[in-house]
């Protein structure tokens, strides 16, 4: 016997709206997951995305739009009856319950005989390797043993839908990159949709199949993270993944086609346009590792700081005009040196309006 | 190495404070003679005053007490006031602490409802005789409505005394309960509740288990405040008879036969009966998870 996810196919958020008072912290969220599927809500905090969690959870009540599991509407149903798995920020464990009874608890509610709920932890503590840990109690476990029950407790009852809420934020930096990689297999075992919240973007590439990007209570992007990393739709989600460089420029002629030329702090530059441009102010988008040292580059600018990260020199410089530029170089520039950059013409995104 | 063949004594200040005393434990003084004056000493003085008695061994008092129905009678009358007292106090608090606990305005109604810790048993007892006695509001009302023919006696009896009892002791038990079911983590019951536990689940898988350690102590504090019950026993009880509380006997025992040695013995056995109805729920209590009520890192 294994614990694998109950059939479903579709689970379909249509405009979903939560408000709290006269703030809209949820403005009509419209989504589709399918069985199977790994998605990420990625996006600052403050922007909805746990909220968004707990709305599909039951924990909040919406305040307008439905929420339905293939073809059966659900928002309306409390927590208790949606059946779904939930793994918390603060993991929330039962701290007076041993390991065992918490990942039996679902069980135990759903009056499982006891021989089939002990079969069942067994099993699911096998999943999240905390095999000798079952008599012990939360307080004695380290944070990512306890994270791991947390998961158990939460996938033990074969929900169709896991979610979880920033579940690594409280991990150190290497026990996070296990666990992610932890994660990722226990939702391939299940086969059960899995809705993960973060803030990390990393996070958020390495787990999932596709990522929604949030935005005060929006949804701004949904994509593969192929698509976003290298193609963000506007300029805030460009911002939020990674483009640190956002400079005005002015399009040169039409926008039309694969390639535009730009004028930027008064050199021509060709970059990829991202959506229809309109004449006028446009801004570029480039990530700090695309942006280099060149000898023809169109960008001068001093360099004010660089700091080594192992693998390449990052640092910062200045142009005349007071923009900063995060750059990546490969060997030590000394700050003070002043430098032409540029970068690859399919790595500098064209977004129409000012920045 | 410079260091190595100088063994040195440390100073008896740097031992001390190993031993976690420093300047600080100092503070600790005042509190400590408060204590020595207004309860030991006195304590001692009742419990050796309490074995010489007017007449009789050391231990007459104890076998007078014991010995004779309208002294010994008192204890039971005593716990079957203040034990129902308490557990209806603590059935009422947790209900009421589980929902204020999640109201914005916490602090207005907490304060009403703390509104009578401020006004003692005495004044609790004359507004229930205003409302409740003989000529009270409640009674008049009724006659005037002609549903009664006679006053319904509902004070100058038990149940005045526990009436009076629960509404003087409520606000102190609430007070101590809200502080128990607010360290509870709101997470755990959002977990229990995607887990598929309703409402009553959630309480008693939960709740309950996370409060009950908290809840043995809040019964302590205040069954010893009820037990100590003199006031409104006399005031809307019926202190001849059926609310004849032991505070009552050794009250007498002291300012109407001027017996101090049987006095002391009655506070004596008041003490004790405290104590071992203190230690068995505290025994009880080490039955529960005592551990802090979060659900992992905060």
């Amino acid at each position: 016997m294994a614990i694998h996810s109950k059939d479903f196919r579709t689970l379909r958020l249509d405009g979903v709206q939560r408000d709290f008072g006269a703030f809209n912290a949820l403005k009509g969220i419209s989504l589709t997951i399918a069985r199977g599927e790994f998605v990420a809500l990625l996006g600052p905090s403050g922007c909805g995305k746990s909220t968004a969690l707990n709305c599909v959870a039951g924990l909040l009540p919406l305040t307008g739009g439905t929420i339905s599991l293939d073809d059966r509407r659900i928002d309306t149903l409390s927590p208790e009856d949606r059946g779904f798995g939930m793994v918390f920020q603060n993991y929330a464990l039962f701290p007076h319950m041993s390991v065992a009874r918490n990942v039996g608890f679902g069980l135990a509610m759903r009056n499982e005989p006891r021989a089939r709920i002990a079969e069942k932890v067994a099993e699911a503590l096998r999943l999240v390797r905390l095999e000798g840990q079952a008599d012990k109690l939360p307080g004695q476990l380290s944070g990512g043993q306890q994270q791991r029950v947390a998961i158990a407790r939460a996938i033990v009852v074969a929900p169709p839908l896991v979610m979880m809420d920033e579940p690594l934020s409280n991990l150190d930096a290497k026990l996070r990159l296990e666990m992610r990689a932890e994660i990722r297999r226990i939702h391939a075992h299940l086969g059960s949709a899995t809705i993960y919240v973060t803030h990390d973007q990393d996070e958020a590439l390495s787990l999932a199949d596709r990522i929604v990007v949030m935005r005060q209570g929006e949804v701004r992007q949904v994509g593969t993270p192929e698509e976003l990393y290298t193609r963000p739709a506007t300029v805030d989600v460009a911002e939020f993944m990674g483009f640190r460089n956002m400079l005005p420029a002015t399009l040169d002629g039409a926008g039309g086609g694969a390639r535009a030329r730009v004028t930027v702090d008064g050199a021509a530059c060709e970059g990829t346009p991202v959506g229809p441009l309109a004449p006028g102010a446009v801004t570029l988008a480039i990530r700090p590792e695309d942006l280099r040292p060149q000898d023809d580059g169109p960008l001068a600018a001093r360099v004010d700081q660089v700091e080594y990260r192992g693998r390449a020199f990052f640092g910062i410089a200045t142009t005349p005009a007071g923009t900063a530029l995060h750059f990546r170089a490969p060997s030590r520039v000394e700050p003070g040196t002043a430098l032409r950059f540029g970068a690859d013409p399919d790595r500098i995104l064209i977004y129409g309006g000012a920045a | 190495m410079t260091g190595a063949a100088l063994p040195r004594r440390p100073g008896l200040r740097e031992r001390l404070a190993r031993r976690g005393l420093d300047g600080t434990t100092l503070l600790v003084l005042p509190a400590a003679l408060a204590i020595l004056a207004l309860f030991v000493y006195p304590f001692i003085e009742g419990l050796v005053l309490s074995f010489l008695p007017k007449q009789g061994g050391p231990l007459a008092n104890y076998a007078k007490f014991f010995g004779d129905p309208y002294l010994w009678k008192t204890i039971p009358t005593t716990l079957g006031l203040a034990i129902p007292a308490t557990l209806a106090n603590i059935a009422l608090s947790v209900p009421v602490a589980l929902r204020v606990r999640r109201m914005k305005r916490q602090r207005l109604l907490t304060t009403i409802l703390v509104i009578p810790i401020t006004l003692g048993t005495v004044l609790v007892a004359e507004g229930l005789l205003n409302y409740l006695g003989p000529q009270g509001w409640l009674n008049r009302t009724l006659m005037a409505l002609h549903l009664i023919d006679r006053p319904v006696r509902l004070v100058h009896n038990y149940w005045g005394v526990l009436w009076s009892l629960v509404i003087a002791g409520f606000p102190f038990t609430f007070l101590l309960t809200l502080s128990y079911v607010s360290g509870i983590d709101p997470n755990l019951e959002r977990a229990a509740a995607t887990l598929g536990a309703g409402p009553r689940a959630r309480f008693r898988t939960v709740l309950l288990p996370l409060m009950a350690s908290g809840l043995a102590i809040t019964f302590c504090l205040s069954f010893v405040q009820a037990f100590a019950v003199y006031p409104s026993a006399v005031l809307v009880g019926a202190p001849a008879g059926s609310t004849r509380v032991i505070s009552i006997a050794a009250f007498q025992a002291a300012y109407e036969v001027y017996d101090d040695s049987l006095a002391s013995s009655i506070a004596m056995i008041m003490a004790a009966i405290q104590l071992v109805i203190v230690v068995l729920v505290l025994a009880g209590r080490s039955l529960f998870y005592r551990g802090p009520a979060g659900g992992g890192k905060g």
